[in-house]
């Protein structure tokens, strides 16, 4: 919302520099965003004509000598209304202006109109871009200073202003005007609106008949007969063209203007075209036709609100009038509409219709039931000044809505209780009177009770008579304390998915670098993680209204991002790579519900082992035991004990993958990314991606955990080589080892297959740590665990012990 | 037999003082005073010889035995001074030759703004919740007096999973305040808490937009809650993140589910409040939306409002790394380009 320093004055003193002011409607709420000196009509200046001879080749063309303060400039003129002694704007050879005729933007140039060369233009107000007005010069007032730049001699200040949404009250002059006068403690004048009603009584003209109560709270409107359309006089069409406005013909002119100012929109009808001398306010029919002003056929429905007579729709309401019942240079009677309707409605509308109007963004943003009474009177009382006619006696007034309007009461402590700040009740009436609310003192001295003004429709409760009271004091009052109540009970649980910060930090920790990647992908990139290009996973949840197909589907794994941003840096040349992502994915919940958001880790690594170095030429490459090595020590780091079993995963290489499970329960994968899936991501080398179930592993994480006290008697160490058919996995081995009480740990050092065994076969050579709580262990003590455990592998996996 | 100790002794120490290395000093202590030398076996024999005889051998290869000890503590002591002014008498090497390469991970800077976020509330007794990020029109608008048709939802561009409109319909949250609601309706005040999380906007992506971001909400319901609690609170806040030299502004702004509405701004970092392209020429950037938890907002998960009051603040994560580090485009921290993640 744009709003100028000159038509603010009209209203309120300021004395303050356009910054300050700025400065103050921020801080109040207000903010602004921007403040702009008009600098259009660059090469323009007012100029005085001072002669005005026939040109000698052409009758209808005169030279006309026009004084520009520095020189005196001859030029052609076509227009009639020249003439010696005038103030004009002239153009200068490099102004911009609008053609005449096609109304484009030209650069004008100099040039010979039959024989005689021309070096500047006295321009029209439609040459300017002022009005549509192109008949004929545009004459300034005789105290315009001679040469001055007629920018600077029509120009102003701009302040460009956020308004937020609950302030539609500020989309008006007015409003703003309000503001400042608060804001600097002066009262505001506002235009005179009273006039008198010579015409025949509004009743005897007009009916209006509300057909939807809850779509249009309230219909104002008044008549006024004989007027003249006609031009508007040069102020008007100046602030309207200030707004990117086009002068139109003054009963146009005047309610847009009045819009401006206040803030209400207001429609103009030629009364004689309403049939049956009767508005109905209903919905519109199924597929009814209507010619909106833009020179469109709209086609409505019953969502759409509209004016209509006894026979057809005449306008969309609040969004924009039929072209049927427009103004003309004949028409002498006209209706002017001032009327709320439902917010919801004309966004709708307009939303449906892709129809957007000074009206419709008012109207969409809520505006007070009590506006259009005094919008309407100070529209009637202009159109009377600038147009001309009588006023009927009384308006028109349907208000369904009409409340009893009660005063909220506010106290002392209510203010205190929120904002902190101690003032008394005289203190706060008086920043209450400054902005328009009028406060009562009620029984209690510490109460006051408040009547909201009428184009604020945004205060309901106390807290929103706090709010205008500190925002006018300044937030700045208010002083910095810290929290001195009581803390809340720490509640662990609540916390942060405390497993994906531990994750996070180790993984981090050893070397991988932490990415994120967007909960939304497409249907393609998800399909990717499978060999085949199908979905692994359910059915991913679908956006309505995605912006682009890249981002359509919620992620139901983080694969797909990892895997992208992995081949994003092999693309840089990087070989050597390790990253991972912790973040929800969304599985969708067949019953229409939310989805089911839970919390995974993903990593993939790729590359060598050891990065090429003059130590170490970094040739290793990696392989599916430097993965489970980390996911063993991740594993370990969260205290948790995880076993390994062939995974069938299709993600991975058969094979060469494995489920990592934790008491009975698959939390996640390790293992060598199937190549065709690397293939379809653009990976090259091997790559290897484990992953794990952040919301699983917290549920174990969080469990008790009870401390195992540290043996102080020396054990013993013993190894032992079990040779076991190729089949046999080692964790079969270490499970039956391990089962021993008195093992502590078990480890592999030697994976042995050849020729000092027989064929099929293979030996671990495995070194087996002993120790008791409570004594040091004998070699006999030792010798006899050995002894059985070597009788339970032969037992269940038959195997040969080694020497 | 005594002869015989006596010569014992000399060839000992003799040997001894050949000795250049701790390994031979070894084989000499094992020689000459381990469980099978002569002079250990010669001290066990004792009780073999009569009385007399006893008493004198015994006091002489005691004698001795002492010596050797002391004489072998003493060699120890000069040859591990030797060893170690010989380890010290090296080359210098080529300490500009690079080390071994270690891994070096870290965390997404997102993450780490996330943590330090959370750090600094944690200190000041904040916990943390958090919640889904699909929701229900209800609790992303309805539950925050942003009934639909509420001009207020402008402020929200909403990527939706349902077509079809209503409190039921499911949506990705535009910002972290429903779970204010959730959280409410789950505890009961005294409530402190911070909420971080990813939230999404249908929006055109470029160098200041995304199309997902992360906030932190927090939250701060108990009796006697006011707006200065609000401002230490936030000036704290900013002053942690943006160092205590910074100035902070608060002025008013309006977010439906609070009353009155606060925006925290902060001088801008790259123009000292004079006024530049990054802050919009007003000296002053947008870091923090907050204000007193609404009435009705209150009111809506059964807390008296008249009893309670609270404060809610709302923060764009991605803003504070921009701001520290002058990252121009947002788009960075989604591109998870190793040369940009692996400067933080
Ligand atoms: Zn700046």
């Amino acid at each position: 919302m744009k709003v100028s320093l000159k038509w603010l004055r009209d209203y309120v003193d300021i004395n303050l520099s356009p910054q300050e002011i700025a400065e103050k409607l921020t801080m109040a709420g207000i903010e602004v965003a921007n403040i702009q000196a008009s600098s259009s009509w660059d090469k323009v200046v007012v100029g005085e004509v001072v002669a005005v001879e026939p040109h000698p080749n052409a009758d209808r063309l005169r030279l006309a000598t026009v004084d520009v303060g520095a020189e005196r400039i001859m030029v052609v003129c076509g227009a009639s209304n020249i003439s010696p002694g005038q103030k004009v704007p002239f153009a200068q050879a490099g102004a911009e202006l609008f053609d005449g005729h096609t109304g484009e933007i030209i650069c004008l140039k100099p040039t010979k109109i039959r024989g005689v060369s021309s070096t500047g233009m006295v321009c029209s107000e439609r040459e300017l871009g002022i009005s549509d007005n192109y008949e004929g010069i545009m004459i300034l007032p005789h105290d315009a200073p001679v040469g001055m730049s007629f920018g600077e001699y029509m120009g102003d200040t701009f302040f460009e202003l956020e308004v937020t949404p609950n302030r539609s009250d500020c989309l008006s002059v007015i409003g703003i005007a309000r503001e400042i006068a608060a804001l600097t403690g002066q009262s505001l004048q506002l235009p005179n609106t009273a006039y008198q009603e010579t015409g025949e009584e509004i009743k005897s003209f007009i009916s209006v008949e509300i057909a939807d109560s809850e779509l249009c709270p309230r219909y104002c409107a008044g008549l006024i007969s004989g007027v003249t359309v006609g031009a508007s006089p040069l102020w008007l069409q100046q602030r309207l063209s200030n707004y990117g406005m086009r002068s139109i013909n003054n009963v146009v002119d005047v309610t847009n203007y009045v819009m401006l100012e206040y803030g209400q929109p207001l429609h103009a009808f030629d009364y004689e075209k309403i049939a049956g001398r009767k508005i109905i306010v209903r919905r519109a029919f199924e597929n009814e036709r209507l010619n909106t002003l833009d020179g469109e056929q709209r086609v409505l429905n019953p969502d759409v609100l509209v004016i209509a007579d006894t026979e057809k729709a005449t306008a969309i309401a609040g969004i924009m009038g039929g072209a049927e019942s427009e103004m003309t240079e004949n028409t002498s009677v006209i209706l002017i509409e001032s009327a709320n309707f439902d917010y919801v409605t004309v966004r709708r509308g307009s939303d449906a219709l892709h129809l957007q109007s000074e009206a419709s963004i008012r109207f969409s943003k809520g505006l007070s039931h009590r506006l259009p009474l005094p919008a309407l009177k100070r529209a009637m009382s202009l159109l009377l000044e600038v147009a001309g006619g009588q006023a009927a006696g009384d308006i028109v007034d349907v208000y369904p809505a009409r409340e009893e309007e009660k005063p909220i009461a506010l106290t002392c402590g209510e203010v205190k209780r929120l904002s902190s700040l101690e003032m008394n009740i005289g203190e706060i009436s008086k920043v209450l009177d400054l902005l328009g609310f009028a406060c009562c003192q009620s029984k209690d001295p510490q109460e006051a009770l408040v009547s909201v003004p009428y184009w604020r429709n945004d205060i309901h409760l106390p807290a929103d008579l706090v709010e205008e009271v500190v925002r006018i004091v300044g937030y700045d009052r208010i002083p910095c304390t810290s929290l001195s109540a009581a803390l809340p009970v720490y509640d662990a649980a609540a916390g942060l998915n405390l497993s994906q910060q531990r994750a996070a930090n180790i993984l981090a920790g050893m070397g991988f670098q932490e990415v994120l990647t967007y909960s939304l992908i497409s249907l393609d990139l998800l399909q990717k993680v499978s060999p085949v290009q199908d979905l692994i996973g359910p059915m991913p949840l679908k956006l309505a209204n995605p912006m682009t197909q890249e981002q359509e589907y919620l992620r139901t794994t983080l694969r797909p991002g990892v895997l992208s941003a992995l081949a994003r840096n092999q693309k840089l040349n990087e070989e050597t790579l390790r990253l991972f992502e912790t973040g929800k994915v969304f599985l969708p919940d067949d019953g229409g519900d939310l989805p089911r958001e839970k919390r995974m880790l993903c990593a993939a690594l790729c590359g060598t082992r050891t990065k090429a170095s003059w130590h170490d030429r970094g040739e290793q490459q990696l392989d599916f035991f430097d993965a489970k090595g980390i996911v063993e020590a991740v594993l370990r780091r969260l205290s948790l004990q995880g076993e390994f079993k062939i995974s069938d995963d299709p993600s991975l290489t058969p094979g060469n993958g494995a489920e990592i499970i934790i008491d009975g329960k698959k939390l996640g994968v390790v293992g060598e990314l199937h190549p065709r899936v690397a293939r379809s991501f653009a990976l090259s080398g091997t790559v290897y991606l484990f992953e794990m179930d952040l919301d699983e592993i917290s549920f174990f994480v969080a469990g008790e955990k009870k401390f195992q006290p540290v043996s102080k008697f020396p054990g013993a160490v013993r190894d032992i080589a079990v040779v076991v058919e190729e089949a046999v996995p080692y964790g079969e081995v270490k499970k039956y080892i391990e089962a021993c009480s008195m093992v502590t740990q078990v480890e592999l050092f030697d994976l042995y297959t050849g020729e000092q065994i027989p064929r099929g076969k293979k030996s671990f050579a495995v070194r087996v740590f002993y120790q008791s709580p409570d004594h040091t262990l004998t070699d006999e003590e030792v010798d006899k665990e050995q002894q059985k455990i070597m009788a339970r592998l032969s037992q269940k996996l038959d195997v040969a012990l080694r020497s | 037999m005594l002869e015989h100790l006596e010569e014992l002794y000399k060839t000992a120490l003799d040997e001894l003082c050949k000795i250049e290395n701790l390994a031979d000093l070894e084989l000499w202590r094992v020689r000459y005073l381990g469980k099978k030398s002569a002079l250990i076996q010669l001290l066990r024999s004792l009780k073999t010889l009569p009385l007399d005889e006893r008493r004198e051998a015994g006091a002489q290869a005691n004698k001795i035995k002492l010596s050797f000890e002391a004489e072998l503590s003493e060699k120890k002591k000069i040859l591990d001074e030797f060893s170690l002014t010989a380890c010290l008498k090296r080359e210098n090497l080529d300490v500009t030759l690079p080390g071994r390469q270690v891994f070096t991970g870290r965390l997404h800077p997102i993450t780490q703004a996330i943590n330090e976020i959370c750090a600094i509330f944690n200190g000041m007794g904040f916990q943390i919740f958090e919640g889904p990020d699909v929701e229900w029109d209800y609790y992303n608008f309805e539950a925050l007096n942003i009934p639909e048709g509420h001009p207020a939802r402008d402020m929200f561009d909403t990527l939706w999973i349902d077509a079809d409109r209503g409190s039921k319909a499911r949506l990705l949250r535009t910002h972290t305040s429903p779970v204010q609601i959730r959280l409410m309706e789950q505890k009961r005040p005294p409530l402190r808490v911070v909420i971080p999380g990813r939230v999404y906007r249908y929006e055109a992506t470029d160098a200041t937009h995304e199309s997902m971001f992360c906030q932190v909400e927090g939250l701060v319901v108990d009796k006697g809650i006011t707006m200065a609690d609000l401002k230490g609170t936030l000036f704290e806040c900013a002053r942690s993140l943006f160092g205590s030299e910074r100035k902070v502004r608060f002025r008013c702004d309006y977010f439906p589910f609070v009353e009155p509405g606060v925006e925290v701004a902060i001088e801008c970092l790259s123009c000292h409040g004079a006024g530049c392209h990054v802050c919009g020429f007003s000296g002053w950037i947008e870091v923090l939306g907050a204000g007193m938890v609404h009435p009705d907002v209150l009111k809506r998960v059964d807390i008296d409002p008249a009893v309670y009051t609270g404060f809610a603040f709302g923060m764009g994560v991605e803003r504070i790394p921009m701001l520290r580090y002058g990252i121009n485009d947002i788009r960075l921290f989604y591109g998870n380009d190793m040369r940009f993640l692996q400067q933080f």
